[in-house]
């Protein structure tokens, strides 16, 4: 592993781009694997992730609650409650970094300033005896050293930019007093206040209606256009992903099944899980279809079975699905799969 | 807020009538006479225990002798006793030793209690937290009684014994505040045990919530995640806690006050039930109810205060 | 028992189970007999309900029958001699003598009974008066639940231990019924209130509005539907307020209002032995550590009960 000192994240420049070597994606995930303690057992959530994104690069990680989307996540920032949790293998290269590596102190160091995270729950998220404009401001004062007047006229500012009305005047206002999209803005802004080049966002839309779900979205994608920073965004909704994303990776049973740009996926899923998730939301250019739900339940990550963890649910299984597990296939430069069928599944022809 | 006030003012008023009430039909059921245990083995004269009679109102019916004590009560009088002494003044100096003993209390509660919790929150599920787990069981299982004289004989007369230190008085009033030492902590044992779980589990709970996973997000550092992020939370049930105990605290003296000779409130009023005093006992409890119906609204206000959820409600 | 028949109001049959699959257990927690079970079940591999249900049955049995303990009989006068008084430990007296010269052993072993009457009276009374008035409270809301709230509130507001002092101050001699009254008195609005509590949210659940869509009469809700599920509660407290209430006549006894002498409580003991306990400790700290410990093993007992059932804690 290499070898990581106290000074190396203050040598990398603040904000994206610039003198980096252009061979070092933003962020790249290699053979992660966590898994948590409990009384039955270890629970394996992750088995073994690989993704890569680059600067000013949205990737849409998809799959059900679970999968392990959100594990992974966590373990890159590094807010997973160890213990239960455990990362038992892999590297998380943050700018050739692996962050895995760092003490507990340069890791803190990398969060908030360099690698930003919103919540599904902006309600739970945020503390509910401070004013927003304080927790705001608390990324100033404590990473900068702002004066406390400072701190606040930047808050405003953030406010503004994330575009919350009356932004001035609701500084001194506490979490509960503003709606959930408002609330959602808020997170927005303190993870974006000290100009990050990773955001991760899991599920920043789900708790929300759905006219306030597109409103969260195209802020998020314009803060990033204007920004340059790269996104991680984490959901179970494919509607969500569409306009959002430039290249999806979809998890299944703590392992990505699929990854491959995100109109490739769309126009033809190398995946049985990732067909079955497109089958199974409404869409306007294939109406008149017919819906399709994924039958059956996800696997159990106590007792994994063998082989193929979406066997038992996949229409093209065929006998060896369930006694040999998939590689991930490479189909193209930018696209994999982790089925052995999936030229049938590209083909759309049932196994 | 101002409509959270007012209807909390509200529910305080028949929380009182109902306890004065209360306290005043026991009272008025205890048995004896009084005009006649005040003359002791003599015979008073007929046109005494006539002017005393009408004095006290003893001839009226329960609910004029409620009312008028309810009436005097109001303009902050606590009636007289049959030997014609004002209740207030006896109350008031009592009151000041039970006051001191309970604040020691409730300071020794705070301090230990709390880092206590906050030291096993911390460190959670290993040996330590164990340890404290078990220290607090035994502090709510041992008895006011047993620890008061187990603590008197260890700390006043062991310690004085053996090695010459006379640091902790172990009885009466006389030497200022070390005169409450003792006492204080027997008193505040059981509450500290609380206060120890308490803390720890809501420290716990709050270390687990999703804004201080946010904090850890945030890039913050542990002291400050911990510090201000949590403990900011975990603090609002503890500090509601300890107010509410001050009332507790002053009511359940009375054992401590017996064993370490404290002359308060708890020693006055077994007195006064044993003189056959009923303005005075009466006078007491009342107080007594006063001062926990009185702790609690401050506390729920503090709770406003302490949580802007409840503020803006 | 219809209580234990499967909810009516269940999820829809694949996310139990999948429930049910992940935990082992899921379809039965709704069952207070499968949550019973599963309590027993993990209360014995417990070392704390170990340790406090061999303690509790150590002094039950001593409460009954004291004789198979000693061979003396503490309420026979002639047994004390005035010229053995305050003497340490020995042969003949394993806890020494007290003021009287009497054998403190003997009467230690002695005290046991009026403490566990008192506490296992006093927990009976505040189960059942607390418990049954709460229950109804709860069920049934309305101006009856919210008198008794406000009645409780009151009692919250009076000191108990003065609150017991005043009430024992009527009667013109302590005794144990006496001093067992008194506690119950103050004590059953904290009963009521859990009993309430739990019983509100039982109310709610779907098992209970499925039998009340049903047509169940209101004392079969309460009884067979609501009760069994909402118990678990008031047997916690109690359990620990057995301890509490032991620890509370050796409180009032030692003040003079509980029980009286020549009957023989720990509380009285420890009162006895004051005056000259600075020479003579054993008198008092021989009651006070079985006081205390009779106490611990009650509150432990609650304690490791409350563990077995929180589910959260599992």
């Amino acid at each position: 592993m290499t070898g990581i000192t106290g000074g190396t994240p203050s040598m990398l420049p603040a904000w994206g781009g610039g003198a980096v070597p252009r061979n070092e994606p933003l962020l790249a995930v290699e053979d992660l694997h966590v898994e948590f303690a409990t009384r039955q057992g270890a629970v394996k959530a992750v088995n073994g992730v690989d993704y890569t994104l680059e600067a000013g690069e949205t990737l849409a990680v998809l799959g059900e609650s679970g999968s392990g989307k959100s594990v992974t996540a966590q373990a890159i920032m590094g807010i997973l409650d160890t213990p239960p949790a455990r990362v038992t293998r892999g590297r998380v290269l943050f700018r050739g970094t692996d962050l895995l590596g760092l003490s507990e102190e340069n890791r803190a160091r990398v969060r908030g300033r360099r690698i930003a995270m919103i919540f599904q729950d902006a309600l739970s998220a945020l503390n509910p005896v401070f004013t927003v404009g304080w927790q705001i401001g608390e990324m100033f004062r404590v990473h900068q050293g702002a004066s406390r007047r400072d701190a606040e006229r930047r808050a405003v500012e953030l406010m503004d930019r994330v575009r919350i009305p009356g932004a001035a005047r609701r500084l001194h206002d506490y979490p509960h007093q503003f709606s959930g999209g408002m609330r959602q803005r808020i997170m927005i802004a303190m993870a974006v206040a000290l100009e990050p080049e990773l955001l991760i966002a899991d599920e920043p839309t789900t708790a929300l209606d759905v006219t306030v779900q597109a409103q969260i979205m195209e802020l998020l994608t314009e803060i990033q256009r204007e920004s340059g920073m790269g996104m991680i965004l984490i959901t179970h909704d494919l509607g969500v992903v569409a306009d959002a994303a430039d290249k999806i990776a979809v998890m299944y049973g703590g392992r990505i099944v699929e990854h491959a740009l995100v109109h490739d996926a769309y126009r033809a899923p190398a995946h049985p899980y990732t067909r079955g998730l497109l089958d199974s939301i409404p869409r306007i250019d294939r109406k008149g279809r017919e819906l399709h739900a994924i039958t059956g339940l996800p696997p159990n990550l106590l007792d994994m079975p063998p082989g193929c963890s979406f066997a038992p649910r996949c229409p093209y299984r065929q006998g060896d699905c369930a006694v040999e597990a998939p590689p991930l296939h490479r189909i193209g430069p930018t696209r994999g799969s982790a089925c052995h069928y999936w030229r049938e599944v590209l083909d759309g022809s049932h196994g | 807020m101002g409509r959270y006030v007012i209807r909390r003012l509200l529910q305080v008023i028949p929380v009182l009538l109902g306890a004065t009430f209360l306290i005043f039909s026991v009272v008025f059921a205890l048995p004896g006479d009084p005009i006649a245990s005040m003359a002791g083995d003599k015979r008073m004269p007929p046109h005494i225990v006539a002017e005393l009679t009408e004095r006290y109102h003893l001839d009226d019916p329960f609910l004029v002798q409620y009312w008028h004590y309810l009436s005097g009560l109001l303009q902050g009088d606590f009636g007289e006793t049959f030997a014609g002494g004002g209740v207030s003044e006896i109350i008031a100096g009592k009151f000041q030793v039970s006051l001191n003993l309970a604040l020691t209390a409730l300071v020794m509660e705070t301090v230990v209690g709390v880092g206590l919790g906050f030291y096993a929150a911390l460190r959670r599920g290993r040996a330590q937290d164990t340890l404290v787990l078990a220290a607090t069981l035994l502090l709510i299982s041992v008895p006011t009684l047993v620890t008061g004289f187990v603590l008197q004989l260890l700390l006043g007369v062991e310690l004085k014994r053996s090695t010459g230190i006379d640091f902790f008085p172990i009885s009466g009033a006389f030497d200022g505040w070390r005169s409450y030492l003792l006492p204080g902590f027997v008193l505040a044992g059981t509450s500290i045990a609380y206060l120890t779980r308490l803390t720890r589990t809501t420290l716990a709970e709050t270390l687990r919530a999703d804004y201080v996973r946010t904090a850890v997000a945030k890039g913050l550092p542990r002291r400050r995640i911990v510090g201000r992020h949590a403990l900011r939370n975990a603090l609002i049930p503890v500090v509601t806690y300890l107010g509410a105990d001050l009332g507790t605290l002053m009511g359940s003296a009375v054992i401590t006050e017996t064993i370490f000779n404290l002359p308060g409130l708890g020693q006055e009023l077994f007195r006064s039930i044993y003189e056959r005093q009923q303005p005075v006992v009466v006078g007491i409890v009342t107080l007594l109810v006063l001062v926990y119906v009185l702790a609690n609204l401050v506390v729920d206000l503090l709770y406003a205060v302490l949580d802007p959820r409840i503020r803006y409600e | 028992m219809s209580s234990a028949a499967p909810p009516k109001g269940a999820p829809p049959k694949t996310r139990r189970a999948r429930h049910a699959k992940a935990s082992g257990r899921g379809a039965r927690t709704a069952r207070p007999a499968g949550l019973w079970r599963d309590a027993w079940h993990d209360l014995r591999r417990r070392p704390l309900f170990t340790v406090s249900a061999v303690l509790i049955a150590v002094v039950l049995v001593m409460a009954a029958v004291p004789s198979l303990f000693t061979s003396v009989d503490p309420y026979d006068a002639a047994g004390c001699v005035l010229g053995d008084a305050r003497q340490g430990p020995s042969a003949a007296h394993w806890f020494g003598t007290d003021n009287q010269g009497c054998d403190t052993y003997a009467r230690t072993v002695y005290g046991a009974r009026n403490s566990v009457l008192v506490g296992l009276g006093t927990t009976v009374l505040t189960a059942l008066a607390g418990g049954l008035l709460g229950l109804v409270a709860g069920f049934r809301g309305g101006w009856l639940d919210a008198v008794l709230s406000r009645v409780t509130e009151v009692f919250f507001a009076i000191p108990s231990v003065l609150g017991a002092l005043l009430i024992l101050s009527i009667f013109r001699t302590g005794t144990v019924w006496t001093v067992t009254l008194a506690l119950a008195v103050l004590a059953w609005p904290m009963t009521f209130r859990i009993m309430r509590a739990s019983v509100i949210t039982a109310r709610g659940q779907d098992y209970v509005v499925a039998a009340r869509g049903l047509g169940a009469s209101a004392g079969r809700l309460m009884f067979r539907h609501i009760l069994p599920n909402a118990i678990a509660p008031l047997i916690v407290v109690s359990t620990i307020n057995l301890g509490v209430f032991i620890a509370a006549e050796a409180g009032l006894s030692f003040l003079g209002l509980g029980v009286q002498s020549p009957d023989i409580t720990w509380g009285l003991m420890i009162a006895d032995a004051r005056a000259r306990f600075h020479e003579a400790a054993g008198p008092l700290l021989f009651p006070a550590a079985l006081l205390s410990v009779t106490v611990l093993a009650f509150i432990m007992l609650g304690d490791a009960v409350r563990d077995a059932l929180d589910p959260k804690l599992r």
